[in-house]
């Protein structure tokens, strides 16, 4: 029996997967897969990412929906933020008198 | 004896100690197994049922199973024996790499019941799960024709693969009621895992019937290749007249119509007809065998009968 050569209509698009483990934690992603739908790409998500108690929650979204930041965009986009470090709780001493905290 | 020491002083003496051969110890350890100490992220195997649990209890002698319990062990352990070494061939082989995991997890799974199932049987005379699984001859297996089937194409395996854990849902399902305790025990663990084959056979059905030309054709090719193969599930004979009223074991024509009716809502949604097949011979239970199973057990046995004894 031949198997046909896979072309362009005949792979199955990239999923990305999102497996939540079981302590209320949120979801976190695991990796990616192919599957030619989302309940398929839930199932084949199922086999490979939470084959040794990984999680109780997958979320799958097609990879192409997702939007991201420009991995070269280094400067203005992620190095703002430096320096500033007012923005971290340990920037502030702990007024006197107050517990707990 | 003693309740084993969970903490190891080196000035304790040996024996009090839980001792390498402890099958009790799993790979989670001795302590901290419980929900309530579970750390946060910590992710463990968690807690069920395993066949070294099984082993144990019948080295122990905590579980002995009756002779026709034994045997009835002997057949569900072959049946998932058989059919896991044949989805082992899947490895490497399916059309997708997402498909090849599946179908391992899914062999793994048919393994994980053989070794109870064996384990328990073995338990009447003391063999272990590997002297039953390498060191009988063909016409001492008990496996059903349906589960020494060829792969065939995808769909072929499909095919079986559907009729497999539809059958073996409605039969775990009933004898996780059984009144021996171990087949109870397996069969409540199995039921769970067989839940899941279904959905996934189901789901590939109805793709594969409503999918293209070829995939449709290959689909119903599959089904009648399979279908022969049916009939031998059901078959009621003495061993299960026996255990049936023993209330270990339902009889396999009581399963036939819940299996009828839940595969017969997926063949039509996926517009697919029963086939009309005259059903092959079997005699699986009693060690008659198709040509195949020869094959099967020959690669499946070759290692442990050249290298008896052989670990890695």
């Amino acid at each position: 029996m031949t198997t046909p050569e896979p072309h362009a209509g005949n792979v199955w698009p990239i999923w990305e997967v999102f497996v939540r483990s079981s302590r209320g934690l949120s979801h976190v992603h695991a990796g990616s897969l192919h599957a030619p739908d989302a309940a398929m790409a839930l199932r084949n998500a199922r086999d490979l990412y939470t084959r040794r108690n990984e999680g109780v929650s997958i979320w799958v979204v097609p990879a192409d929906a997702i939007a991201s930041s420009d991995p070269d965009a280094k400067g203005a986009f992620f190095e703002s933020p430096q320096g500033k470090d007012y923005r971290h709780a340990t920037y502030y001493t702990k007024s006197e008198g107050v517990k707990h905290l | 004896m003693s309740t084993p020491e969970t903490t190891t002083d080196t000035a304790a003496p040996a024996e009090e100690a839980a001792g390498h051969g402890d099958l009790t110890v799993g790979v989670q350890g001795a302590s901290g197994t419980g929900e309530a100490t579970a750390s946060a992220t910590r992710i463990t195997p968690g807690n069920a049922l395993r066949p070294e649990d099984i082993a144990l209890a019948v080295s122990r002698g905590t579980a002995k199973p009756s002779e026709d319990a034994a045997e009835l062990a002997l057949r569900l352990g072959d049946d998932a024996l058989i059919l896991a070494q044949r989805l082992g061939h899947w490895i490497s082989r399916a059309p997708e790499l997402e498909e090849d995991i599946a179908l391992g997890n899914i062999a793994l799974d048919q393994l994980g019941h053989a070794r109870s199932f064996l384990s328990y049987a073995g338990g009447l005379d003391g063999r272990s799960e590997d002297d039953l699984a390498y060191f009988r001859r063909e016409h001492e297996f008990r496996s059903v024709s349906l589960f020494e089937q060829p792969n065939g194409d995808f769909a072929v395996t499909i095919a079986r693969q559907f009729v497999v854990s539809y059958y073996q849902f409605e039969l775990y399902r009933r004898l996780a009621d059984s009144t021996d305790a171990t087949l109870a025990g397996i069969a409540a663990k199995a039921v769970k895992e067989v839940d899941y084959h279904r959905d996934h056979s189901a789901q590939w059905v109805l793709r594969l019937a409503h999918g293209t030309d070829e995939s449709r054709a290959r689909m119903i090719h599959g089904f009648q290749v399979i279908w022969p193969y049916v009939e031998e599930l059901f078959r009621d004979d003495e061993l299960t007249g026996r255990l049936s009223a023993a209330g270990v074991a339902v009889q396999p024509s009581s399963l036939r119509a819940d299996f009828d009716r839940l595969t017969g809502e997926v063949l039509a949604e996926a517009e697919l007809e029963v086939p009309q097949v005259q059903p092959a011979p079997g005699g699986g239970r009693r060690g008659l065998h198709s040509e195949h199973l020869g094959y099967v057990l020959a690669e499946m046995q070759v290692l442990a009968r050249e290298f008896p004894g052989a670990s890695w």
